[in-house]
């Protein structure tokens, strides 16, 4: 048993035509992680559907529906693991609602694959997806060159098309892209390196994924600790134990040390940080743990423990995001919605809308409504105070849901300004 | 209490079964705090083993704030069931049963045939127990590796009032922001370990020394060959004329129903044999030892759209 594997979450973005099922059932089938009767079953459809090889791009197929019309509706997680890594896949489909499913499997990504057709290039929807991940704040880039066969395994077409995308994400957030030619149908560079890339001297695409050093993904600097749940056991042997239980969410907490409960403002220290499998000295993001406290003071659910630092959040009542909209009902300015963020629940307003996004230019104009697949620029009013970091600083801190309390939906994603 | 070095993190690298731990032990503290009446479906079986070891790590040094509830087919193995009632005995935990011949005899179940699978059936049983206790919230151990259709499944999967999924209008789960809100009547299953492949679970079994019923390790077994399945010999299911009964080495890697359930052929003893067993299999897990979910493509989307698991 290996027990210091570790756990890789990537994207794959890019349309059924750029090859990107097909990529996704290459790395399964050469990584042999697809089993027989899965292989029998996507030939027998494959014949059916009257194809002369598998189809591996089948095996992303999930759904009845998705079955009987050749289209991917949503967001699917696929699992493959190889002797160095984990992986978990979050497959989005390339069509319509693209913004709303690619931010949603975005949110929990450590790498995004972007494919591209060496054909074709640098496209419209090649800057979208980029401008997506980097919109997501996704911490790696893969750009996947797909269709090297297609143009005899051209070096200098390969250079022409990386040459492009580095000028355009150089606009971006974005701190590590890696680019690989790759063959999917052929299997060239995907998880074997293939005879027709010699001139390639990078890795293959399974061994960056299995190298690509994630540890430092997570703000290792501000500590951040969403109160989730208070454990009061209340029995004769923990008569007067009371615990902060949740999940740290950023940086370390040593016993002893001395933290801030936000909003309130108050102090105290760190009494004790245990687990079932005994105390912590130091516990670290993304560990879930119950820390005790040396006073006693009024906390509850949706209070955050900090430590102070460089970067203290802040804690505030109205606030800058931009904003996702994944909902068919528009944003509506008059109402009144429901904002999740970390674990506190506040109702919320829209106090402005300052620019909507295009995805495709990434120019800003002017708005006043928001539609799905929007992505826009607003002003938002809570009831009660949010403790904030920015979404650059701190992912699990700077972001938030909004619900439409009517009907329960999630109805936007927002990241803080 | 002692105090343990923190040997996962002094490299600041924490492992996948730490992360997916971790994961599992936040969605579940939040589904205690956001839902007014939750529930945890424990069977006896691996998952949901592995689901009470992480309710006890989200929990301790409480109660569990929820009660286990378990939908009882009266066709399982023996031995899951009494894994389930001394697990449930051993932690103090309160355990909620609800067998199918209760609806049976109430009219809401109507068995077409006496030998065909009975965990369809369980559907139909849960809404009522779901009904009949008011529950907001049951977590249940499916995986997203299982199945294709619970690939696409939430961790948090909303279900209308009549306990239904609608694959195609599912809440957008971003991050780790989960949206437990429902209206009266409606209700939401949750998925705590939806990230975990069989090989976790096996891993986690190891390293936690879980105790899990004896039938998933290698032994000798009374049973016929149909078609491609194994099929194990008991009570309810016995050979036709012209069948011949074996006697092979062989371990589960699913249970369910005994009429539903095969073994795979195995010597593994131990879990580490398993985990060396499970590393090198060509056949998915419900591929090998599910006969109910082999009636058709959509099997599991059929029946989860009826408020299955």
């Amino acid at each position: 048993m290996n027990n210091t594997t570790q756990l890789l979450r990537f994207i794959t973005a890019g349309s059924v035509d750029d090859g990107k099922s097909t990529l996704i059932g290459r790395l399964l089938h050469d990584s042999k992680s697809i089993f027989e009767d899965q292989l029998s079953a996507i030939s027998r459809t494959s014949e059916k559907r009257g194809m002369t090889a598998v189809d591996l791009s089948l095996l992303t197929d999930g759904l009845q529906a998705e079955r009987e019309q050749g289209i991917t509706i949503d967001v699917a997680y696929r699992y493959f693991a190889t002797p160095r890594r984990k992986f978990i896949i979050g497959d989005t489909p390339g069509h319509e609602q693209y913004t709303r499913n690619m931010v949603t499997a975005a949110s929990t990504a450590n790498l995004a694959i972007i494919l591209i057709d060496a054909r074709k290039g640098v496209l419209t929807q090649t800057r979208r997806h980029t401008y997506l991940a980097s919109l997501v704040g996704v911490p790696h880039v893969v750009l996947a060159v797909n269709k090297m066969d297609m143009v005899d395994y051209s070096k200098q077409r390969f250079e022409e098309i990386v040459g492009e995308y580095k000028r355009f994400a150089a606009q971006l957030n974005l701190h590590d892209v890696h680019c690989i030619p790759l063959s999917a149908l052929n299997g060239d560079m995907v998880v074997e390196r293939g005879d027709n890339l010699d001139w390639y001297i990078g890795p293959a695409l399974l061994e960056l994924l299995e190298t690509i050093v994630i540890d430092h993904d997570v703000n290792t600097s501000d500590f951040r600790f969403p109160v989730q749940w208070v454990c009061r056991p209340q029995t004769e042997e923990h008569h007067d134990f009371r615990g902060f239980m949740g999940r740290i969410e950023a940086g370390e907490v040593s016993v002893g040390d001395e933290i801030a409960i936000l909003p309130s403002g108050r102090t105290t220290k760190v009494k004790e940080i245990v687990t079932y499998d005994g105390n912590l000295q130091t516990a670290y993001a993304p560990q879930s743990v119950t820390i005790t406290l040396a006073d006693e003071i009024d906390i509850s659910r949706g209070d955050m423990f900090v430590k102070s630092s460089a970067h203290p959040p802040r804690v505030e009542k109205e606030f800058e995001a931009t904003l996702c909209w994944l909902s068919e009902a528009p944003l509506d300015k008059n109402r009144k919605y429901l904002v999740k963020h970390t674990t506190r629940m506040a109702k919320c307003l829209f106090s402005r809308l300052d620019y909507r996004m295009d995805v495709n230019t990434l120019e800003q104009h002017a708005t006043d409504k928001l539609n799905m697949n929007d992505i826009a620029r607003v002003a938002i009013k809570v009831q009660q105070p949010l403790v904030l970091d920015s979404y650059a600083t701190d992912r699990a801190t700077g972001s938030f849901i909004v619900i439409d309390e009517a009907t329960n939906n999630t109805v936007a994603a927002g990241m803080v300004a | 209490m002692k105090l343990v070095e923190n040997q996962n993190m002094s490299s600041h690298t924490f492992t996948h079964l730490d992360a997916l731990e971790s994961e599992s032990i936040h969605i579940m503290r939040e589904v205690a705090a956001e839902c007014k009446n939750p529930a945890l479906l424990f069977s006896g079986g691996k998952d949901s083993i592995v689901m009470l070891r992480i309710a006890e790590k989200a929990f301790r040094p409480a109660k569990f704030p929820f009660p286990l509830v378990h939908i009882d087919t009266e066709h399982n193995f023996p031995e899951v069931i009494a894994t389930r009632d001394k697990l449930a005995a051993d932690l103090g935990e309160r355990l909620i049963v609800r067998s199918l011949e209760d609806s049976i005899r109430r009219g809401s179940i109507v068995i077409k045939n006496p030998d065909l699978p009975r965990n369809p059936y369980q559907s139909v049983t849960l809404l009522e127990t779901i009904a009949e206790f008011g529950f907001d919230a049951c977590m249940g151990g499916a995986r997203r590796d299982e199945e294709k259709a619970r690939a696409k499944e939430r961790i948090f999967s909303f279900r209308d009032e009549f306990g239904q999924w609608d694959p195609k209008n599912q809440r957008p789960e971003l991050w780790d922001i989960y949206n437990t809100r429902v209206h009266n009547g409606e209700n939401i299953r949750v998925f705590p370990i939806s990230n975990w492949t069989e090989m976790d679970i096996w891993e986690y079994i190891g390293r936690e020394k879980l105790h899990i019923p004896d039938i998933y390790y290698a032994h000798e077994r009374e049973v016929i060959r149909r078609g491609n399945s194994v099929i194990p010999v008991s009570h309810l299911v016995q050979p036709k004329p012209g069948e011949k009964v074996e006697v092979l080495s062989v371990r589960f890697r699913t249970v369910g129903d005994m009429t539903c359930t095969a073994p795979v052929e195995s010597t593994a003893r131990t879990v580490d044999e398993i985990i060396e067993e499970t590393s090198t299999t060509r056949i998915t897990e419900r591929g090998a030892t599910r006969m109910d979910d082999q009636t058709s493509e959509a099997s599991m989307e059929l029946r989860k759209k009826e408020g299955y698991f």
